[in-house]
């Protein structure tokens, strides 16, 4: 369809060689000119008309193609598709054509630990309820995710992200509707999602760059803070990016348990701020708070049967830095992130039969920084650390009980160094190795060996910053 | 006394109404997000002063994998209307991008949100749907913009859209749509003169990405440095794609400039043929600053290589 061009663009160039234009010419020489200019034109017309009819036509092809790839879409995700232009069709809807899409992740490890993982525990630390601590020997199921999402009408998106564990259970990770026109730089979402407290606590596990979590996030979310409630994100008009949100819940999540109370029994608030430094590197920086309360939250440790009821807050600070060179992470980048919490608890805590006031000022963060090497090659380096404080335990400071009766509040520092080296040999599989040196049991050190594989079937959501 | 309120009272209006005008924008341009260079460098052929451009990516970027950062979604948020490729060229980040930032103007299916790819001939629409084929597009293949007869094909439409957006200035668009639609059929005519010479050639590209310059130049693809789209070339795959140039002659390697030269180079050296680098878009070099000065560049490199 181009070959006329070429051919057209040879007439052109040879009505445009240079006819020199004498300062006297003769009535013939006019003559000719305006002649050769007449044809110029009315070429130059045809020339024009020609190109138009050749783009209506382009644009008939498009339009057919768009028709096609419509229908296609409402019969079968995979139906072959029409190589040639086809015909318009009108759009047959099948049963599946307003199905949610469907993403599958499938991941599974091999644990080589060298201390027993059912006598896990974080020294200093009341156990915390949820996923906690390396896992079990050998090969593991590991955590594989199950995501249906879909437009529900134009004013608002579900999702539902089902965890199945090797255990053989199905737990609802996330289950919730959002707003797709709220505008204004709004965003509400309500059900069981993942706080946008801190940064790590929104991503999914299997976009972690390690194999498990911060030990931070295990001691303070017993993994990951995952409400029951309503969020409200924000963004700010501005040409930096400023995001502010706030949450409501029930309360039941860890660190707060039922407490068969109406109302909003936890409250999170968030502020999170970042921008380019030039084409290579961007930064986000955030700040959270989160209050919420427990009531009989019972724990046993070494057979004494404790519980604690009260207020529990936590701050948190969190940094992220990457780089790639030109924005572009396709061959190397960088990522450095970090995160700080501050948790503080105060209530009362029961030994038995008796009871008496408990306060406690516990912290965490760690600091990890992940290398992408070469094209699909990433090291990684993370260091951990938990700090438990003193806590005020009115049983022992009234001497009615010893600090033997509270093993497991006994001050302690736990800490952890990772390294990991991963593999994708796609966006959508990944290998990876990592070593941990785990101290989180007072005067214990687990050598920990991971395996793992994270596969990505299906439709493939995008990833956050 | 008097002269002196008087004064101090004409300050303090002439102070406001300062402060109101930088307020108020002076003059209500629209803000446009582009994904691509190329297509912030249509809009501002179209738009002129009428509208602030700028792009999501920049020429160095993979347009397949780009990163929400937080300096984008800001920009997202600010936006009048998204131009696109489109045919999920985008699918990676582009959703995410929209839904973080709260703007309903520029979701899919509003007039904010323009989708260039789907007003041209798509090729290679896939036959067969498998994530075994690598990161396949769905729609076709979305790197439509190195065919200079799509870029007129979507001035046309983006021209109606700018007025769609920003009714008061339609007579404007559509005059400097004309004055760009003229003096791009006439490049193209240069362009296509140049290029005679490469009509025919075979080549080997680096992804799928120079399909549409192929077709409107005639060249034609013997292999490609990726074995599937999406993944990234290894030893023993270059080393096959070696074996098959016996057969199979090419007579150049074509990457586009954000592109990794380590492939392209290695094949260059044991196949004999030179490696070309092209900009791809707008901005990958400093002889590529607009889209005329895309095409010369893309065209020269090309008729230099095969003199
Ligand atoms: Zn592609």
């Amino acid at each position: 369809m181009f070959k006329h061009s070429v051919m057209t663009v040879a007439i052109a160039a040879a009505f445009a060689l240079p006819l020199s234009a004498g300062a006297a010419e003769s009535p013939e020489l006019a003559a000719i000119r305006a002649q050769i200019q007449e044809m110029k034109q009315s070429y130059e017309a045809r020339l024009q008309a020609l190109e138009q009819r050749l783009q209506d036509a382009q644009a008939a092809v498009a339009e057919a193609q768009n028709a096609a790839a419509s229908a296609q879409q409402a019969n079968a995700p995979a139906a072959p598709a029409a190589p040639a232009p086809a015909a318009p069709t009108t759009a047959a809807a099948g049963d599946n054509s307003f199905n949610p899409s469907i993403s599958l992740v499938l991941g599974g490890t091999f644990s080589n630990l060298s201390q027993d993982p059912s006598t896990y525990r974080f020294g200093g630390f009341m156990p915390p309820v949820g996923e906690v601590g390396p896992g079990s020997r050998s090969f593991n199921l590991g955590e594989s995710e199950l995501t249906m999402a879909a437009n529900i009408d134009p004013m608002f998106a579900g999702q539902l992200t089902f965890a199945l564990t090797g255990e053989n259970e199905a737990s609802v990770e996330e289950a919730f509707v959002r707003t797709r026109e709220l505008g204004g730089g709004t965003n509400v979402k309500a059900g069981r999602f993942l706080s946008g407290v801190g940064y790590l606590n929104a991503q999914h596990s299997h976009t972690w760059d390690f194999v498990d979590a911060p030990l931070a996030y295990q001691a303070f979310f017993g993994g990951q803070y995952k409400p029951d409630g309503v969020q409200v994100r924000w963004l700010a008009p501005f040409n930096t990016f400023l995001e502010v949100g706030a949450e409501v819940g029930s309360g039941r999540s860890f660190p707060g348990n039922d407490r068969n109370k109406n109302g909003f029994n936890a409250t999170s608030v968030f502020a999170h701020a970042g921008d380019d430094i030039g084409d290579s590197a961007s930064w986000r920086a955030g700040l959270s708070y989160l209050r919420t309360g427990a009531a009989d939250r019972a724990y046993e440790f070494d057979g004494i049967p404790n519980a604690f009821s009260g207020k529990s807050s936590i701050w948190m600070a969190d940094a992220v830095y990457k780089w790639a060179p030109n924005g572009n992470p396709t061959r190397t980048n960088f990522k450095l992130q970090g995160e700080y919490m501050r948790r503080k608890e105060s209530g009362t805590l029961a030994a038995g039969e008796l009871a008496d006031a408990y306060a406690s000022t516990q912290s965490g963060w760690y600091l990890q920084g992940v290398y992408q090497f070469m094209p699909n090659w990433r090291a990684g380096l993370r260091f951990d650390r938990l700090s438990s404080g003193t806590p005020f335990i009115g049983l022992v400071d009234s001497g009615a009980l010893g600090m033997d009766a509270f093993p497991a509040l006994v001050r302690y520092k736990p800490q952890r160094s990772s390294v990991m080296l991963d593999w994708s040999p796609s966006e959508f599989s990944r290998l990876r190795l990592q070593f941990a040196r785990d101290e989180a049991r007072p005067g214990q050190t687990d050598n920990q060996v991971y395996l793992q594989y994270i596969m990505s079937l299906g439709a493939h959501a995008g990833h956050t910053f | 006394m008097r002269t002196l309120t008087k004064s101090v009272s004409n300050k303090l209006l002439a102070a406001g109404a300062l402060a109101l005008s930088l307020a108020l924008p002076a003059q209500a341009a629209i803000n446009v997000l582009t994904c691509e260079p190329e297509w912030a460098a249509l809009t501002t052929e179209l738009a002129g002063d009428k509208a602030s451009v700028s792009s999501a990516t920049n020429a160095l970027q993979d347009p397949h994998r780009v990163e929400a950062r937080p300096g984008l979604i800001a920009r997202t948020r600010n936006a009048d209307l998204l131009v696109c490729t489109g045919l999920d060229l985008e699918a990676g980040w582009l959703p995410l991008l929209v839904q973080q930032s709260g703007n309903a103007k520029i979701a899919k299916g509003q007039p904010g949100y323009f989708e260039a790819g789907s007003f041209v001939p798509r090729l290679d629409v896939p036959a067969k749907l498998d994530r075994a084929e690598g990161d396949v597009h769905a729609f076709g293949n979305p790197h439509v913009h190195l065919n200079p007869h799509n870029i007129a094909l979507i001035s046309a439409q983006l021209a109606k859209r700018l007025a769609a957006i920003d009714p008061a200035n339609a007579a404007y668009y559509a005059a400097r749509q004309a004055d760009f639609a003229g003096r791009w059929s006439q490049a193209m005519r240069k362009w296509e003169t140049q290029a005679a010479p490469l009509r025919g050639l075979t080549l080997v590209e680096h992804h799928r990405n120079m399909e549409y310059l192929m077709s409107w130049l005639g060249m034609r693809q013997v292999g490609t440095l990726e074995p599937k789209p999406g993944v990234e070339p290894s030893a023993a795959q270059l080393g096959q794609l070696l074996a098959q140039l016996q057969q199979q002659p090419a007579k150049l390697v074509l990457r586009a400039a954000y592109q990794d030269e380590r492939a392209s180079n290695w094949l260059s050296q044991r196949a004999h043929i030179p490696a070309v680098v092209v900009p791809f878009t707008v901005g990958a070099d400093k002889e590529s600053g607009d889209l005329f000065a895309l095409f010369d560049t893309t065209v020269q490199r090309l008729t230099q290589a095969v003199k």
